[in-house]
């Protein structure tokens, strides 16, 4: 294990924790399953990289990547509180709708970045001395704590307490004077765009966006919330926000050693998919099986006591 | 003053299901009042306090509160007057959020902002409260609600639906899920809470139990079918016995089954 392939997985473990922020807002505070991140992360990307392709300031390109996230974010919103539809589909709708909207925007399926001056570009100046393998991961260790403790001090404001309790117990906060309509619109905007950020961010870090980009990102940032929440158990918002950036991380890390090292065990690119999703799958399902154990166990100990009771098999 | 005029409710309109809860139902309560109400299952009496509370919305008729109209505002706006107590201990508190966060929410009903939930007054204040239910809740203002009882989490639900000095408390049958002790205790604190408050304050208190309805508040309404069947305050009140009101229960004109409920008389 080298010491770039750690870096890597840092960098990416970062970047994408953005987006897993994003889907923890919506999968775990609101209890929202939203799929708009397939769609708003490849548009966070396409936007960013088309303002940059077309010679505009990157820092720009990020920022319209943000307002187009959030208003991803917006659509599916008013799809589930003012049409009624279910969450699944409104994201669904969204996320169908963005591919469209996406590929109008970025003009064609794949924009290359290579040469233009990106963000990590922009930052690149002010520190000449810094090599960019040591900016990068720094950069994004900064941003991704900045946005933590924005999200943590967020979420304990007014207006943030009443979105924890929209997902916590609905019919309570509407009793107290909460329109449930408008809470959830906050978080789907907050974080699609946080979605949209990360997608930006990672189109000029890898240096092209695609708009088949998003393809799995909520598998992935399930997996990562998953990971992170059944590693640091804590009820804390502080705790919480660390525990989903600790499972990008972990996440980020168990991809890069299945692409390293998988062709050894017959693994292909192409089952990278499978392997988060099989991640998921176990994930979710250990505090069943762990259950279903503790019964077993339960069962063959009552057999043994009744068999010493008795002197004889049951 | 609350008043409620010729509010009529239907569910399940214009299907074969159709049923009318709530009949050109008429009632005006002045400050200060504590309303019970009792009556058998389908009189509508939670119809009633949900309409006035905005959960549902009437076919017909309005309620005025202060002489301004609630009954077209959306539920959330009324929030700003109405407490409530709901039957299911669980249902007036967020159980993943702590007691304090939970207390918050419910102080402050309109105009809420980036200010911090809560804050080094606001904690005092809330400890303060919460010492008054005695159930050692001011000590653990930070634990997660899901963990407390369901007694202990009434007693903050009724804490939380009288702090922010609401014109209106509503009660749907908040002592029923309880344990006899536990409901005992939030009897007494709905007493001590609403005497507290005994000028300005409207108080509607559905219950099922008759002699309940008789030994708290000071005005006792019966529905039946819909209707304001019977509604008795001031002196003739002290003098009705639970008797009194299956008699009057029974002599409803166009009842077929001419019986009471069992828990209805049950103490």
């Amino acid at each position: 294990m080298s010491i770039s392939l750690l870096l890597h997985a840092l960098e990416q473990g970062l970047v994408f924790g953005i987006m897993v922020l994003g889907v923890f807002i919506t999968y775990k505070i609101l209890d929202f399953p939203d799929l708009t991140v397939e769609g708003s992360f490849p548009l966070g990307a396409g936007v960013a990289a088309k303002v940059i392709f077309s010679g505009g300031d990157p820092l720009w390109g990020t920022v319209l990547a943000i307002i187009a996230g959030s208003f991803a974010g917006l659509i599916t919103g008013l799809l589930h509180t003012k049409l009624k539809l279910t969450n699944l589909l409104s994201g669904i709708l969204t996320m169908t709708l963005l591919y469209s909207l996406n590929l109008r925007i970025m003009g064609r399926p794949n924009i290359p970045l290579l040469g233009k001056i990106t963000l990590l570009g922009e930052i690149k100046k002010y520190f000449p001395d810094l090599s960019m393998d040591y900016l990068i991961p720094f950069f994004f260790l900064f941003l991704v704590v900045i946005l933590k403790f924005t999200l943590d001090y967020f979420m304990s404001t007014e207006i943030g307490l009443t979105i924890i309790a929209t997902g916590d117990n609905e019919q309570m906060i509407k009793s107290l004077g909460v329109n449930t309509d408008i809470t959830k619109i906050i978080g789907l905007c907050i974080s699609n765009a946080l979605v949209g950020l990360s997608g930006a961010l990672f189109a000029q870090y890898s240096g092209f966006a695609d708009v088949n980009m998003g393809l799995g990102t909520v598998v992935s940032g399930l997996a990562c919330v998953i990971i992170g929440i059944s590693i640091i158990k804590s009820p804390t918002i502080f705790w919480r926000t660390i525990a989903v950036i600790v499972g990008s991380l972990i996440y980020r890390f168990l991809m890069i050693i299945a692409l390293r090292y998988g062709y050894s065990f017959g693994f292909k690119p192409g089952d990278l998919k499978m392997i988060s999703v099989l991640l998921v799958i176990i994930a979710l399902s250990v505090p069943l099986i762990k259950h279903k154990l503790n019964f077993v166990e339960r069962f063959n100990l009552g057999r043994k006591e009744l068999q010493n009771n008795n002197g004889k098999e049951v | 003053m609350l008043i409620i005029k010729n509010l009529t409710k239907y569910f399940a309109k214009n299907t074969p299901h159709e049923t009318l809860a709530l009949d050109d139902f008429k009632l005006r309560i002045k400050k200060g009042d504590f309303v019970t109400i009792i009556g058998s299952n389908g009189a509508g009496k939670s119809t009633l306090l949900n309409l006035i509370a905005g959960t549902l919305q009437q076919n017909n008729g309005e309620i005025k509160l202060s002489g301004e109209i609630i009954s077209n505002q959306p539920e959330y706006q009324r929030a700003r007057w109405i407490g409530r107590v709901f039957q299911n201990p669980l249902l007036g508190t967020a159980p993943y959020m702590t007691v304090e966060e939970n207390l918050s929410l419910s102080i402050k009903r309109e105009n809420r902002g980036l200010r911090l939930g809560t804050n080094r007054n606001l904690r005092k204040y809330f400890q303060e409260k919460l010492s008054e239910l005695n159930l050692g809740l001011e000590d653990n203002i930070t634990k997660k609600v899901g963990l407390l009882s369901g007694g202990q989490r009434q007693a903050m639900t009724m804490l939380m639906a009288t702090m922010f000095k609401p014109k209106v408390l509503l009660l749907d049958e908040h002592t029923a899920a309880l344990d006899p002790e536990s409901s005992k205790k939030i009897l007494k604190l709905t007493r001590d809470l609403v005497k507290e408050r005994h000028n300005d304050l409207i108080t509607l208190m559905v219950t099922h139990n008759m002699k309940q309805a008789l030994d708290v508040g000071n005005r006792t309404v019966m529905m039946d079918r819909g209707h304001n069947i019977f509604d008795v305050q001031g002196e003739e009140r002290e003098k009705i016995t639970v008797d009194d009101l299956i008699k009057q229960f029974s002599l409803v004109g166009n009842r077929k089954d001419k019986y009471v409920e069992d828990r209805m008389v049950l103490i």
